[in-house]
């Protein structure tokens, strides 16, 4: 099946764009992690998935969970993007009164399919959503991205179990490996050693691709969708930071308060993603 | 006026286990949407006697009860009636955040089974002897909270709670209770049942503390004291107007409850009370302890909840 990669890139600059000028119009944020899984929402929202901003309850779409809930902000800008709410809804992120939390919570935000942010606690909700389906011979697939650093919480490997031991094929982890956690480097707070060896092991259908490629996360998925009896984890090789060279490099990018020099570099990414896009640029 | 009643106190026929067993089963049978989820309690609560006939609708999570909450969400988030069961401490404190989180903050329909509430945990001893799950889980914003005293009550609302939306927890023990209603008798949420009435003091009990407390009724009516006991099954709701009429009615006003005396039923009275209608009273219960291995009797006796007990803080207060 043949995709259309120039629409996908075209998402993809459009929700890194308004990802950017979401958090930076709020003053602070999730920045690192919420730019690492823009690529995986890309192809989730752009191709993958059966989903009717106009019926956003509709029983038969495939269920979409951010169990890392701290990306909150691209999530938002992807279903601002696909047409569930309006752009100007984007600027009121973490502002009183908004429906846009930092983070997600299914009640406020048109699209959002469960609340989450306590870590560990999505993968299970996504599990369960999977089973319902599966108790009811329903075929909606269920898509849940949890975080490198989430996967230090024991309760996702309890989710794991639960997924391979019920043969839940139709769920897709896809794990945003960006290699860093809020204290910093993974490897040096608990080293999650080779992930795609351990979810394999907990009975997983496993593939490693390269984060920042459309087409590799999107043939991952239609690859995992043959699957007949087993679970399938993606493992996105990421950046904390992704699409942003002055926050990838960045140490300490998980949450961000812009300084001067933050602040022109993420001005000079946005106006760069902006004459990309054709657009005027805004800021 | 209730008669005083000359009472047996017959265990159930069934134990409260058969009744839960029974009920999913029946439940299930009728309703596609309602599945129950067992995290390797199944044997202990009589519902691996059901699975063969409701395969599909009896999910053995197995030892993880953080992760169970968590299904219990993802099968409320489509539509399915979600019956958890295990034991109320891991209920609760093991599992309060996903509980919490993923159920109640995100605003989903789920029944909750605690079983073998605070002393009856008998001889699996302190680790397993919730005297807070009450609290807990008081703490949830619009959260249901009952703990039952008897057969008949746990089946009536345990088939209530499935046509109402939300979180709702059911705080029982395993085996027999003591029969204290006729099998007729209905049960609304935020009500209290008055079981006898008198004029001096008003017993307000939970649980296994209800039979325990008509007992000692008993005892104060043989020493000229006339006890009302109201048996306060709906904590949370809980029956302000009640509460305030007895304490009106009465010179004093006792709560007798298997758990600690914070958090649970004597907290909840005691805020109705101070806050409408500021009443001599005093909470019995467990205080500033953990609980310990032992037979329910010599437990009762340990903490200071037997009907003797409940003489002893009356005859003092009045």
């Amino acid at each position: 099946m043949s995709i259309n990669y120039q629409y996908l890139e075209a998402l993809r600059d459009e929700i890194r764009l308004l990802t950017l000028k979401e958090l930076y119009h709020l003053g602070f944020g999730h920045y690192g992690g919420s730019l690492s899984i823009i690529e995986a929402l890309a192809v989730l929202y752009g191709e993958v998935m059966k989903v009717d901003p106009k019926n956003p309850e509709w029983d038969d779409r495939d269920y979409f969970i951010l169990s890392k809930g701290h990306g909150g902000p691209s999530y938002y800008a992807t279903l601002s993007l696909k047409g569930f709410f309006p752009e100007e809804i984007i600027y009121t992120l973490n502002q009183n009164g908004t429906t846009l939390p930092s983070h997600p919570d299914r009640n406020l935000t048109p699209g959002v399919d469960m609340t989450t942010g306590s870590l560990g606690q999505g993968i299970s909700a996504a599990v369960g959503v999977a089973l319902s389906h599966k108790l009811s011979n329903k075929k909606n697939f269920t898509y849940c991205i949890v975080g490198d650093g989430e996967l230090n919480e024991g309760q996702c490997w309890e989710a794991f179990q639960f997924a391979a031991h019920h043969k839940l094929n139709r769920l897709f982890v896809l794990v945003d490996d960006n290699k860093k956690q809020l204290d910093g480097l993974t490897k040096d707070i608990i080293d999650p050693l080779d992930l795609g060896v351990k979810l394999g092991s907990f009975g997983f259908y496993t593939l490693k691709v390269d984060g920042s490629s459309l087409t590799q996360i999107y043939e991952a998925i239609e690859n995992g969708k043959e699957q007949i009896d087993k679970p399938v984890a993606i493992i996105l090789d990421t950046v904390k930071g992704q699409g942003v060279p002055y926050l990838e490099e960045k140490a300490d990018n998980h949450h961000i308060r812009p300084n001067q020099a933050d602040k022109a570099a993420i001005l000079a990414t946005i106006t760069q993603l902006e004459k990309k896009l054709g657009k005027k640029v805004t800021l | 006026m209730i008669q005083t009643p000359s009472r047996s106190y017959e265990p159930d026929k069934l134990e409260m286990r058969q009744v839960y067993a029974n009920t999913i089963l029946e439940l299930a049978l009728n309703n596609p949407n309602v599945v129950a989820l067992e995290a390797d309690l199944m044997s202990a609560i009589s519902t691996n006697k059901i699975t063969k006939h409701i395969p599909k609708q009896m999910i053995n999570c197995g030892i993880m009860e953080a992760n169970m909450m968590g299904i219990a969400a993802g099968l409320a988030l489509t539509g399915k009636i979600p019956y958890v069961h295990t034991f109320a401490q891991f209920a609760t404190r093991r599992a309060f955040d996903q509980l919490f989180v993923s159920g109640a903050y995100a605003k989903l329909n789920i029944k909750i089974l605690g079983s073998d509430s605070g002393i009856t945990a008998e001889h699996n001893g302190g680790t397993h002897m919730a005297f807070e799950d009450l609290g807990l889980v008081r703490l949830i914003p619009n959260a249901h909270v009952f703990e039952v005293s008897d057969a008949t009550m746990l089946g009536y609302l345990l088939r209530k709670i499935e046509k109402e939306y939300g979180i709702h927890y059911i705080r029982t023990i395993r085996k027999h209770a003591i029969q204290i209603y006729d099998q007729n008798e209905v049960f609304e949420s935020g009500k209290g049942k008055v079981l006898r009435e008198g004029g001096d003091v008003t017993i307000i009990a939970s649980g296994i503390m209800v039979a325990e407390s008509l007992r000692a009724a008993e005892l104060l009516q043989d020493l000229g004291i006339q006890a009302t006991v109201i048996d306060m099954y709906s904590i949370k709701p809980i029956d302000k107007a009640l509460i305030v009429q007895y304490a009106e009615k009465t010179k004093a006003v006792v709560t007798v409850e298997n758990h600690n005396v914070i958090g649970g039923l004597g907290s909840a009275v005691a805020e109705v009370l101070s806050e409408y209608c500021p009443t001599l009273m005093r909470r019995i219960g467990v205080k500033e302890q953990f609980g310990q291995v032992g037979k329910v009797d010599y437990l009762k006796g340990f903490y200071k909840l037997t009907a003797k007990d409940i003489v002893d803080v009356v005859r003092e207060l009045l």
